[in-house]
């Protein structure tokens, strides 16, 4: 019979091997599925993880991979410090959102006008939007004890709330013939998040969201609060003995996760959304929460769970069009890996061993 | 705004409808937080659960049949969560977020040829004589048998964690799983059982909502009300009557702001929607205070070596 | 007195890397107290866990009471007669006494009838027990009462006893020796582990020795020394640690009236703690477990803050600190709980070395760390405190408890402290990585530093402490130079007395 047996120390070989088995699983599992929905398995496969990359029409979707990939990325890699410290922050969907929110508003307040000060202006208040909107459940946690994980779930209700209100009152466009929706900000050149490079899916999102990997990296690997953010994870007791204060880790990691989720919710709006609508949020938040996962909270390892996640999101499109797999196969599809990943996930601090005998 | 029109003896009833799956769901919950486990997957398997009690009622024309499919759909789905949080010991958290997203996924899917569909209706409880009771009868008797199904089910899980031995073993798991195998109790059994109980609560919860309160399917309708089961179960601090107490309270706000909204209250219907959610912050903050009551061993992994 | 009630024959179990137990063999006879003696990690765990059925032996087979003996699980044990006390309680904390008692029952009766039984048996036995007190709420004596009294209920033909007394006043001690005599006198058979050789050579009628998993000799302690036992039990002579006599110089740390509330539901808080310890002194403080010892370290690290005069270094109120700013004026500590307090489990030695060594050592520049200092630290601690591992790359956890230990108390003596506090530093260390704790202790204390040990190990505290007090309920009692002391007078400190008047137990 197998049995499960602490290792000494975590492997160091699985925590990487991890994700490639889950991913593989993952494509087993799926092709299994496909061929429930009636789908060739294979042809699904190839459709969702080879065809947008190197099929005849790859220079249309990989720019796709730069604009979808990147609010994955930028979103995952704030999640993945608090994750790291044990802060369970699940409403990025409604720092997103926020962060959008304040975003286009700035932009549109200025409206007609033009000058170069605008988009700074719309990314600081982007950041600053999602920043807020993520310190209430911090600020109650410091304060009071609350659950994070709650207050910050239940402010994406909140949130979706507050965009409908926008999209459908403040932010209405006046000439938009009733239609709800804002202004495109794709048609206001100051507020414009435009490709830099014409075609490459280059934005500056794209561009923060390098950043925010090679940030990361440094503050995990290098500075001392990235030690405190994953000893507190490891050891919440044995952090506060060596001086962490809880208290502030909640607010800088909560912090720093909805700025960056408020700086992923305004590339958007600015640039590929272009504007602010009903619908305007696709669950990049939660789908964040995957990648985050899937890249072991490692920023590097987030960056290729990021990209491969839009690749499924593109590969996903094309399937709906070209075989008619349904959307939400691939939304379960996504669920599937994260779970294959949990599950293959044990091998990194146990190992199986085969006894014989009977055991107790 | 017309608030004459809300009429207060429905809006009771409704209550007790609009109460009714978030009832189910946290007492299933509560059941399994007590032996020690956080799921965080209840929305994911309300939804489940929701769409397979559908899917069945319309195929076979049995509403009741749906509902044991959805307490099944919603049990499957919890198993998921039971293998990979008791024997792949995998981060409670991380598992119960995976299951409420892979349930939004596989919901939908299942969903695909169910939109627009009106199931068959569910047979109304008429209890000769008490029912016919005026205002009382209207508010308390003529419910169908789902909203009795789940005042019985909170009934039973009380008295079971108060005065029988399960009740008490689990109670000790939760409280300390090292004590309670050093015991000699199976305690990763009895957490298993615990997380399908859960999740059939939680199907049957969602089922009500698809089959009952709205009655159709559109994809992620129960829009956080697993959450708000979980919100709920930290106000009761664990105990079943304030369950039952704390399910009527938000579902009197969630019937509140519907009527308000009906009544075209001059304030926007966005922020009447909001209400429920900021209220369950609000009362999280209050609850928050006394940690006292939550099981000791609540969200560890439990792995006996030696 | 002369049928062996229980018989072992060559038990065998075994670890990956480690053989727990090797062939051991020995019989436990009707009405006898049986000891079982060894070291930390001699496998006495291991042994009692298969007779308790909680872990499967290998080879080997037993008999109890003349049936062939083999329990699958503890139920089947406690349905045989045998009953176990644990070291570290199997009791649950918001349970009350009845509810506790009953989990740990095959067939309990109806709570009413229960909690009469319990009041019956513990009148019976000397054990007063409220059977509907929360278990959280007890002291230590009091809920190795519950577990005892669970035991009673089921008529035990054997009764397994592990390390019962590590929690226990001295005067608590006497109490339960007299319950353990009362029941041998029925015929009852105990098998009493500990490694506290004085004990049984006054409680026990035979002794089994273990040595790294062997049986090493079966003895009637009585007509053994002390001694002798003791090199039976480690396998060499024991080197005692020295103490040179030195002069005491000003007054390094000082506490006045320090009162801090626990921040745990089931703490017990700091009641107007008073205290002075000089450069060069080592002050003991014993006491049972729970009576503030987690509360003290914690306010001297700056875990738990203070009004800031409560505490003084060097006359400098230093009580509304964090653990960092006491780090940099020379006040360290090592907590009790190794992994997850003093060190984290799953991090390298050098990341375990980061944590408290940041300052100091100047391993941290900016915010900046310097991984390849940190590597030198770790590496500079093994050498020094004969660590045994790989290197410092290796897991926390993947040390032995004495090995992690020494890494623990190395890491706070190496960063040359002006103060020094540890709670337990020796706790289920093996002797010799004990005995090369408590001697860097004694050296660090000729150097010059205020050193402060909290322990719940008597012997310990005689043995390296200049002066000792005693923590009972979050107070201090007076503190005496041990010189002058006995094994009496610390009962009656630990047990709250002070010096005014006698306990009436």
């Amino acid at each position: 019979m197998l049995k499960l047996e602490k290792r000494p120390q975590p492997s160091k070989a699985w925590v990487w091997l991890a994700p490639v088995v889950a991913v593989i699983a993952t494509m087993i599992a799926g092709g299994a599925l496909f061929a429930l929905l009636g789908k060739d398995p294979l042809v699904a496969i190839r459709t969702i993880f080879w065809d947008p990359l190197f099929s005849e029409f790859a220079f249309f979707y990989r720019p796709q991979l730069l604009v979808k990939g990147a609010p994955l990325v930028l979103i995952a890699i704030g999640l993945s410090l608090g994750f790291r410290a044990g802060i369970w922050n699940i409403g990025a969907e409604g720092q997103y959102i926020v962060g959008a929110l304040c975003g286009a508003g700035v932009g549109l307040a200025f409206y007609p006008m033009e000058g170069w000060f605008i988009f700074p202006l719309m990314v600081m208040a982007g950041a600053l939007g999602g920043w807020a909107w993520a310190m209430i459940p911090a600020v109650l946690k410091v304060k009071f004890g609350t659950n994070e994980i709650l207050v910050s779930l239940m402010l994406v209700y909140v949130a979706e709330q507050l965009l409908a209100s926008m999209a459908l009152g403040l932010m209405k466009n006046p000439e938009g013939f009733g239609f709800p929706g804002s202004r495109n900000l794709q048609q206001y050149p100051s507020a414009h998040n435009a490709e830099l490079i014409a075609g490459s899916g280059m934005h500056w999102g794209v561009v923060a969201a390098m950043v925010a990997v090679i940030f990361a990296y440094v503050l995990m690997t290098r500075h001392i609060l990235g030690f405190h953010i994953r000893l507190t994870g490891e050891a919440p007791r044995a952090a506060r003995f060596a001086g962490v204060n809880p208290g502030r880790l909640v607010l800088i990691c909560l912090g720093l996760a909805g700025a960056l989720a408020g700086l992923a919710g305004m590339f958007e709006v600015s640039g590929p959304a272009g504007r602010v609508s009903i619908d305007f949020n696709v669950g990049y938040g939660f789908t964040a929460i995957i990648v985050a996962f899937l890249g072991r909270l490692h920023p590097l390892g987030i960056l290729m769970a990021g990209l491969l996640m839009a690749l499924t999101y593109i590969g996903g499109e094309i399937a709906q069009s070209r075989l008619g797999l349904p959307a939400a196969a691939i939304q379960m599809f996504q669920g599937m890996l994260l779970f294959f990943l949990l599950a293959v996930d044990v091998m990194t601090n146990y190992r199986l061993r085969l006894t014989w005998r009977e055991v107790a | 705004m017309d608030l004459s029109s809300i009429n207060p003896i429905l809006l009771l009833a409704s209550l007790m409808v609009a109460a009714t799956p978030l009832l189910l769901a946290a007492v299933g919950e509560l059941v399994v937080e007590k032996a020690g486990v956080l799921n965080l997957g209840v929305e994911g398997m309300m939804i489940t659960g929701a769409i397979c009690g559908f899917a069945i009622a319309v195929n076979t024309g049995n509403p009741l049949l749906g509902v044991l499919a959805a307490a099944a759909g919603g049990a499957v789905l919890s198993l998921l969560f039971a293998l990979l949080t008791q024997v792949a010991l995998a981060n409670q958290v991380a598992s119960g977020l995976g299951l409420t997203l892979f349930g939004l996924g596989l919901s939908a899917l299942i969903g695909q040829g169910y939109q627009g569909i009106r199931p068959p209706s569910f047979p109304r409880l008429n209890i000769p004589g008490l029912s016919d009771m005026p205002v009382l009868g209207r508010i308390l008797f003529s419910h169908d048998l789902m909203v009795y199904l789940g005042l019985i089910i909170v009934t039973a899980v009380w008295f079971m964690l108060k005065y029988t031995r399960a009740g008490l073993i689990l109670r000790a798991v939760g409280e300390n799983h090292e004590a309670a195998h050093a015991l000699g109790y199976k305690v990763v059994r009895i957490r298993m059982m615990a997380i399908l109980f859960g999740g059939a609560c939680a199907g049957m919860g969602g089922a009500y909502i698809s089959l009952i309160r709205v009655p159709q399917w559109t994809e992620g309708m129960t829009a956080g009300i697993g959450w708000i089961a979980l919100a709920l179960v930290v106000f009761a601090s664990w105990k079943p009557w304030r369950v039952l107490l704390g399910a009527y309270l938000f579902g009197g706000v969630t019937v509140i702001q519907l009527n308000l909204q009906a009544a075209g209250v001059a304030i926007p219907v966005e922020y009447l929607a909001m209400s429920p959610y900021l209220i369950t912050i609000l009362v999280l903050v209050i609850m928050s205070a006394d940690k006292s009551s939550a099981p000791a061993s609540l969200g560890r992994i439990f792995h006996a070596s030696r | 007195m002369t049928a062996p009630v229980l018989s072992i024959k060559g038990l065998t179990k075994a670890y990956p890397g480690v053989v727990a137990n090797s062939d051991v063999s020995f019989e436990v006879m009707k009405g006898e107290v049986h000891a079982l003696l060894g070291e930390n990690g001699a496998g006495k765990s291991t042994l009692v866990k298969m007779i308790y059925g909680l872990v499967k032996p290998d080879h080997g087979t037993m008999i109890f009471q003349g049936k062939a003996y083999a329990p699958a699980e503890p139920r089947a044990a406690r349905a045989a007669g045998v009953a176990m006390v644990f070291q570290h309680f199997s009791l649950f904390d918001a349970l009350n006494v009845a509810e506790n008692i009953a989990l740990g029952m095959e067939h309990p009766p109806r709570l009413a009838d229960l909690a009469g039984r319990i009041r019956e048996v513990s009148e019976t036995y000397g054990l007063p027990l409220d059977p509907f007190r929360t278990v959280g709420d007890l002291s230590a004596g009091e809920r190795q009462r519950v577990e005892i009294i669970r035991c009673l209920l089921q008529d035990p033909r054997l009764l397994i006893m592990d390390e019962p007394t590590s929690v226990l006043t001295p005067q608590e001690v006497e109490i339960l020796f007299q319950t353990l005599r009362k029941l041998t006198a029925e015929g009852v058979a105990i098998l009493y582990i500990s490694h506290k050789l004085e004990e049984i050579r006054t409680l026990c009628d035979t002794a089994t020795i273990l040595r790294l998993g062997k049986k090493v000799a079966t003895c009637t302690p009585a007509d053994t020394t002390a001694r002798a036992l003791a090199e039976m039990m480690v396998g060499t002579v024991l080197h005692t640690p020295e103490r040179s006599g030195r002069a005491l110089g000003d007054v390094a740390l000082e506490l006045s009236g320090l009162s801090v509330r626990s921040p745990s539901a089931f703490g017990c808080s700091l009641k107007d703690i008073s205290l002075e310890v000089r450069q060069g002194e080592v002050l003991g403080l014993g006491g049972v477990a729970g009576n503030g010892q987690d509360e003290l370290l914690g306010a001297l690290s700056g875990e738990l803050r203070s009004g800031p005069d409560m505490v003084k270094m060097h006359g400098r109120a230093v009580g509304m600190l964090g653990p960092m700013e006491r780090r940099r004026i020379g006040l360290l500590c090592a907590p009790e709980e190794r992994l997850g307090h003093a060190a984290a489990p799953d991090m390298s030695l050098t990341e375990n070395a980061m944590l408290t060594g940041s300052l100091r050592e100047r391993l941290e520049r900016r915010g900046f760390l310097d991984w390849g200092r940190a590597r030198g630290f770790a590496e500079a601690i093994i050498q020094r405190f004969d660590v045994r591992t790989p290197g410092p790359g290796n897991a926390a956890r993947s040390l032995s408890g004495g090995n992690l230990q020494k890494f623990v108390i190395g890491r706070e003596v190496m960063q040359r402290p002006e103060v020094l506090v540890v709670n337990q530093p020796t706790w289920g260390v093996d002797a010799s990585a004990a005995a090369a704790i408590r001697q860097a202790l004694l050296d660090l204390a000729a150097g010059g530093t205020a050193v402060v040990v909290i322990s719940q190990d008597l012997d310990e505290l005689m043995e390296i402490a200049d002066r000792f007090g005693a923590l009972n309920e979050g107070r201090l009692s007076r503190i005496r130079p041990t010189s002058e002391l006995n094994i009496e007078e610390i009962g009656l400190m630990m047990g709250g007395a002070h010096d005014m008047e006698v306990a009436h137990v």
